[in-house]
């Protein structure tokens, strides 16, 4: 892809600027549809119809979302903590942006091929949780510093059994690199780490149980990480009122919103370079039945954000059919629950992979 | 190493707020996340209900009690319409006895659902939210056929009803009670047996019978610790003792007796037997007249009285002081919700921030009653 580029524009250095700005010409239109879809698929379950004024079926709904908030007046509330709160709102979505550029969107094109893909992912997207503390204090608001705390307790803990589901995968492939990762499920959906690994042979069988449940762990502790229900106590309306936005308006807050829906197809993403076989066609490629092999980059980029939106469609599902886990509930979830099931895990795949 | 130094942290759920079911401010005092006390203040909604009476005819007051429960009407003009036929000792036609027992049970069922929908919600499940009010939506409708409104009825008057039900009420109305079975068996596939809801609710609030009593609770509350009083059965009025319905006790099932969830399961098994109360009243209904000749204008003889029944949030009183002349002396309401909110601060003491919510959606109370 840069070289591709850079033939285009002629110039290295802009090249790999416009590399990086990919991802954000997917994001935005993503979150903006992201949130049509949610409400339309929460209206659809509610036995109503959502929105259906604005555009042909309600599609330009939240392009009128986000002008409405573009004029509305910037309120630094009173007696805030100036620098933090501006800051807050612009942290949260670097951390969430710059985790991107380790996802591997097709063959031809990876933010940045980086040989610890999976670490850095982690790593960064926990910037989420200075940011998310930034707004709840610097709201001067009681409950903003509450759903504040919650959150950063439950996005703490909750990162163990991530980073404990995600080794392993690593264990079993034997490389940290999503591209890599990625690259080694080709063939048919069997070859998919959730179904064991593309090697054929007694391991792959014995591992299948042990690679479902480390999904489901991913599944379950990424759900934590976005603040999705039945775990988006820092939000919880009913509640705080917001949570640790309450205090924010206007872009700031759509700010918050678009770090939320990015780390949605965030965590999806990872999840299907992992498991779900990242770009990788189910049943092979169109471009070498017809012959043009130059159509298979584009095909994998197609695979690759259908099995992440799928999987973003399945955490809009779980936020409107579950109720919410109170506080402690949460925290025994993870560390009585997950993390003791993420050991075991580890340590019968390790056995397995030694085999 | 020097003990750490915390501090109490006033929070103010104020008369403004998502899940306080009206206009109800409660100053929470907290350590961290555990609740030391609760301290509601209300009479943010106070109307002047009874003062208001005073200077009324006996008549005009009909209206005025809608308002008070606003999710309950029918039962609201149900008991003052028995109060003063009481003292007026005076009889009323037979079908506007079964009509006023098919109403009042419909209401009571569109009351539960409220407080099942808005207790979800609560608790974050927003789905059953909107699948109870979609089925509320129908008895309303059977409402608004009959008296012309949906939330507000003023159909019960001294001595009969304002008119007399709609040539397809009934037949409606059975087609409503067929649907609403397979209804509450989606609620309770959806949100009562969900493990979390489960988890958030039972062992949550727990009141053991002889608080309850103490306390002076009724309704669901007090059935859900145990106790076994409906008055519908232990001092039956209208036409109730001909009825064949169940009194539903809490069971502790998912966790212990008297905890939120039996209050809330409480509720849920109430609507089936509404179910069935309303199909007998239908197969009894008798014709005849549904007004039963009183003066518009009533002087009562004088005297007092108080009587009470069974409103979907416990026992509604009524005490009435006669002077003789058209307009009572004094009207006393005794409104189940403002009794049961006194056990707030004791069943939220010791628990986190979360279950003051649950505690207070398995109250189920309305403002309109307490601050009449």
């Amino acid at each position: 892809m840069i070289q591709f580029l850079e033939t285009l524009l002629g110039n290295q250095i802009l090249a790999f600027f416009v590399s990086s700005v990919l991802p954000l010409v997917f994001i935005i239109p993503f979150a903006l549809y992201a949130i049509y879809a949610e409400r339309k698929v929460s209206a659809f379950m509610q036995d109503r119809v959502g929105p259906n004024r604005v555009g042909p079926r309600g599609l330009f709904q939240t392009v009128a979302d986000i002008l409405k908030l573009m004029q509305k007046e910037d309120i630094v509330v009173a007696k805030a903590d100036k620098p933090l709160f501006v800051i807050g709102p612009y942290l949260i979505f670097i951390g969430s942006f710059t985790a991107y550029a380790a996802l591997p969107f097709s063959s031809q094109y990876i933010g940045s091929d980086l040989n610890l893909g999976v670490i850095f992912l982690l790593a960064i997207s926990s910037l989420t949780v200075p940011a998310i503390l930034m707004g709840g204090w610097a709201g001067n608001n009681k409950y903003s510093l509450y759903g504040a705390m919650r959150s950063v307790a439950q996005m703490v803990s909750y990162e163990i059994p991530a980073l404990l589901s995600v080794i392993v995968v690593v264990m079993v492939v034997g490389t940290l690199s999503l591209n890599e990762i990625s690259i080694k499920q080709t063939g048919y959906f069997w070859n998919w780490y959730i179904l064991g690994g593309p090697e054929f042979g007694l391991q792959k069988f014995l591992l299948i149980p042990f690679m479902l449940l480390a999904f489901i762990i991913f599944f379950i502790s990424s759900l934590a990480e976005v603040n999705r229900t039945p775990f988006d106590i820092p939000e919880a309306e009913s509640e705080l009122v917001g949570g640790f936005h309450t205090e924010y308006a206007g872009m700031k807050w759509a700010m918050y919103m678009l770090a939320e829906y990015a780390n949605m197809f965030l965590v999806s993403g990872v999840s299907t370079a992992l498991f779900l076989g990242g770009f990788q066609s189910p049943f092979g490629y169109l471009g070498n039945t017809i012959g043009l092999p130059s159509l298979i980059p584009f095909e994998q980029l197609f695979w690759f954000l259908l099995k992440g939106i799928i999987l973003v469609l399945v955490q809009i599902w779980l936020r409107w059919t579950l109720p919410r886990l109170r506080v402690d509930q949460l925290m025994t979830v993870c560390w009585k629950y997950l993390i003791p099931f993420a050991f075991i895990n580890l340590v019968i795949v390790g056995i397995i992979t030694l085999l | 190493m020097a003990e750490f130094k915390t501090e109490e942290l006033v929070l103010n759920m104020g008369p403004q707020h998502p899940s306080t079911h009206g206009v109800l401010r409660l100053e929470v005092i907290l350590d961290g996340e555990l609740v030391i006390d609760v301290i509601p203040h209300m009479g943010y909604l106070h109307r002047c209900f009874e003062k208001h009476c005073e200077a009324m005819q006996y008549q005009q007051i009909v209206p005025y009690t809608d308002r008070m429960d606003y999710l309950a009407s029918m039962y609201n003009n149900f008991a003052y319409v028995e109060t003063m036929e009481r003292l007026l000792n005076i009889e009323v036609p037979e079908r506007v006895k079964y009509i006023r027992i098919i109403m009042g049970e419909l209401q009571r069922i569109a009351s539960h659902l409220v407080a099942l929908g808005t207790f979800g919600a609560d608790i974050g499940a927003m789905t059953p939210f909107l699948f109870v009010f979609r089925d509320r939506e129908m008895i309303l409708d059977l409402f608004e056929m009959t008296c012309g409104a949906r939330l507000l009825y003023n159909y019960m008057w001294i001595g009969g009803l304002s008119n007399d039900i709609p040539p397809n009420f009934i037949q409606r109305t059975l087609e409503f009670l067929k649907y609403f079975r397979g209804s509450i068996v989606e609620l309770n596939n959806l949100l009562s047996f969900n493990k979390i809801f489960v988890e958030r609710t039972a062992n949550v609030g727990v009141l053991p019978a002889d608080t309850a009593i103490n306390f002076g609770a009724t309704g669901p509350v007090l059935r859900a610790s145990g106790v076994n009083w409906d008055l519908r059965k232990n001092q039956p009025y209208s036409v109730y003792d001909k009825m064949d319905f169940d009194v539903i006790l809490g069971t502790g099932e998912k966790g212990t007796l008297g905890d939120c969830w039996d209050r809330y399961f409480v509720r849920v098994k109430e609507m089936e037997e509404c179910i069935k109360i309303v199909e007998q009243a239908i197969k009894m209904l008798p014709e005849g007249d549904v007004k039963a000749g009183l003066p518009k204008r009533i002087k009562p003889p004088v005297g007092e009285i108080f009587f009470r029944v069974e409103n979907p949030r416990g026992e509604l009183g009524y005490y009435i002081v006669s002077d003789g002349s058209l307009t009572p002396t004094r009207v006393k309401v005794r409104a189940p919700s403002f009794i049961n909110l006194t056990l707030l601060p004791l069943l939220c003491k010791g628990h986190l921030i979360a279950d003051i919510i649950a505690n207070l959606g398995s109250l189920d109370i309305v403002l309109g009653e307490i601050d009449r």
